[in-house]
């Protein structure tokens, strides 16, 4: 039984220019104490997917048009946005963590206020117990020296440190899942490694789900158990790492794969070849596959039928393609 | 030289290794900032001075500012009369020390109150946007049309005067630009990820306005507080000079500068005195708000 089970979510803006169809009917799910990754190129709906199921998607302009967020026998989009429901599962069963440490934290409070205010909000403690626990949270995280740096302001922080605060913020309240957007976009790539790797341990130790959404194939690779490839609004292939990673089987994931260089691989052995084209303006959508006009494995279906809905091509492996695409 | 710097070296061996770094309190650099500039400490000397005059007034003037003294009329300064007397004898002095506290209680009064249903009124715009945004928006653009003057001509018309209807007409004129100054403000706040990041541990909408938005809006509005008190005071005089603000024998800065309008040639001193004091909290308050903005202005933080 899955943790969180997201179905058919829709999740649409209306903008001035038209109907921006941002998640159009995404459906994925997560299992108890995995990591699991989301990845997709940039404005293909990962983060709005994500905020959907947090319910925090600004309405107006967005709406969540369909969909069911089933967690722990709650439809969450049933609940008010802001309403009592949904702040009770925010913050302590499901949390998240933000791409731009800089901003995370407000300036004019100390970290000390940050990391006690939803130990007091959601798990009642008193001002010292929280406090107490704020420490230890910061030890958890690695900030050095957290006795004494708990009292600082944010601007006191290093970016990297920052998100280690945040990182404490969200596991603060032992939640079930975490949602990462980004998480280590904005520090530099050993601290991102650090970072990855405290993450990992943490949610090993805490039993917790990780959901890391991504445009870092690397990062997925090496954390991800399981992932989910997100295009124009869709997921279109899904499935263990090692599969999808080894063997790809829908055409833009292939296309991905072969865009990005491998470690080990010797120094142009193999020729990186960009997809080409763009992705499609997500307001006027064809009515067939989106990544149609960039794929080089096209059939004649592909034209005259509807975007495909996902079918299995192996165990836990799913694409949304007419193609089989074998070998490679 | 060599042996200063040995001095510091052992020096902080004494202090021990877990010495903290020094922490640099806002305060601190705050007061170097604001302090650092004579005309702002110019300025701050004198709101301090006439706050000071204004809560010891009757300490500090010798005679009564209302009892008449006919054949002492018009003087100019001497002994008796530093500043000289009006054209009922009154010390000129003795109304100006009066005449503080009453500029002081309509200024600071009037902003404070204007700026709690102004500040409201900006935070519940900018953080629920749509239709409240629309609402309050048109209601400050509603406020804004209407000048406090006729404001105050209206309340007097029906039959009400003093103090409080100066308050009330001046302050609710500065509702509106608050509003606005805070709505401004609370909307470039609220794209912040920390106010994501607040809905992501579970707040609710009131805690959020208050402990994360508020706080991060309310300094740049600081100097707008301040710079009000002294467009405030200016306010009352203009009213009080036109002889329709506060009632006659209070001595209002305002009501003096007419009452010697018909001895400008002669006396000079009589409406220039309240002049000069008008001018001074006015400066001083421009000064201490321009003061507090360039103190906290993060863009000056370090060249300072």
């Amino acid at each position: 039984m899955a943790l969180l089970e997201v179905e058919g979510l829709k999740t649409y803006f209306h903008t001035e220019y038209g109907l921006v169809k941002a998640v159009d009917g995404v459906s994925f799910q997560v299992n108890r104490g995995e990591i699991l990754g989301l990845v997709g190129e940039s404005g293909c709906g990962k983060s709005v997917s994500i905020l959907s199921v947090m319910q925090l998607i600004p309405i107006p302009p967005g709406e969540i048009v369909a969909g069911k967020v089933m967690f722990d026998g709650q439809d969450l989009v049933k609940y008010e946005p802001n309403g009592r429901e949904m702040r009770a599962i925010r913050g302590s069963k499901i949390t998240m963590i933000f791409q731009e440490p800089m901003t995370s934290l407000n300036p004019v409070l100390t970290i000390s206020r940050q990391l006690t205010e939803s130990l007091e909000l959601h798990l009642d403690m008193d001002r010292e117990a929280a406090k107490e626990r704020a420490i230890e949270l910061l030890k958890m995280v690695g900030v050095p020296d957290a006795a004494r740096r708990v009292d600082d302001y944010p601007h006191q922080f290093s970016g990297g440190m920052r998100q280690r605060v945040m990182i404490a913020m969200a596991i603060s309240c032992n939640p079930m899942i975490i949602f990462a957007d980004e998480p280590t976009t904005a520090v530099d790539v050993t601290t991102q490694a650090q970072l990855l790797e405290l993450m990992k341990d943490l949610v090993t130790r805490l039993d917790t789900s990780l959901v890391i959404v991504t445009h870092n194939l690397g990062v997925v690779a090496r954390y991800a158990q399981r992932i989910y490839v997100m295009y124009a609004g869709r997921i279109i292939e899904s499935g263990l790492s090692e599969d999808i990673f080894e063997h790809p089987r829908h055409p833009y994931t292939i296309g991905l794969l072969n865009s990005v260089p491998k470690l080990g691989e010797r120094h142009g052995a193999r020729k990186l070849v960009p997809i080409e084209g763009l992705p499609p303006n997500l307001i006027q959508m064809p009515p067939t596959c989106a990544f149609l006009a960039r794929c080089t494995h096209k059939v004649k279906r592909c034209q005259t039928e509807p975007w495909p809905a996902m079918r299995a091509v192996g165990d836990q492996h799913y694409i949304s393609c007419f193609v089989d695409i074998k070998g490679k | 030289m060599a042996k200063k710097s040995t001095d510091v070296s052992h020096n902080s061996d004494a202090m021990g290794a877990a010495v903290a770094p020094p922490h640099h309190s806002e305060w601190r650099r705050f007061a170097r900032v604001f302090f650092g500039r004579k005309l702002y400490l110019i300025g701050f000397i004198i709101v301090v001075i006439l706050i000071l005059v204004a809560i010891f007034a009757p300490l500090i003037a010798p005679y009564d500012p209302n009892t008449n003294d006919l054949p002492n009329k018009l003087q100019g300064p001497s002994a008796d009369h530093w500043f000289g007397t009006d054209k009922l004898g009154r010390d000129t002095f003795s109304r100006i020390v009066y005449g503080t506290q009453i500029s002081m209680e309509i200024g600071f009064i009037a902003v404070f109150s204007s700026a709690i249903v102004g500040i409201i009124m900006g935070l519940a715009a900018a953080y629920f946007g749509g239709w409240v945004f629309a609402i309050i928006m048109r209601v400050t653009d509603a406020m804004m049309a209407l000048p406090g003057i006729i404001l105050v001509l209206l309340i007097a018309g029906l039959g009400g005067r003093g103090i409080p209807v100066v308050i009330f007409a001046l302050g609710f004129g500065g509702i509106a630009g608050m509003c606005r100054m805070m709505c401004g403000q609370a909307l470039s706040v609220t794209q912040n990820d920390y106010v994501m990041a607040a809905r992501v541990i579970g707040m609710s909408n009131w805690r959020i306005m208050l402990t994360q938005i508020f706080p991060n809006a309310f300094p740049p509005l600081i100097v707008g507080l301040t710079m009000g008190i002294g467009g405030v005071v200016l306010g009352e005089a203009g009213l009080s000079y036109l002889g329709i603000g506060v009632p006659a024998p209070a001595p209002s800065w305002g009501g003096m500068v007419m009452d010697g309008q018909a001895y400008l040639l002669n006396n000079p001193l009589v409406s220039l005195i309240p002049g000069v004091a008008i001018m001074l909290l006015v400066f001083g308050f421009n000064m201490v708000g321009d003061g507090i903005r360039d103190a906290i202005d993060p863009r000056l933080r370090g060249v300072l």
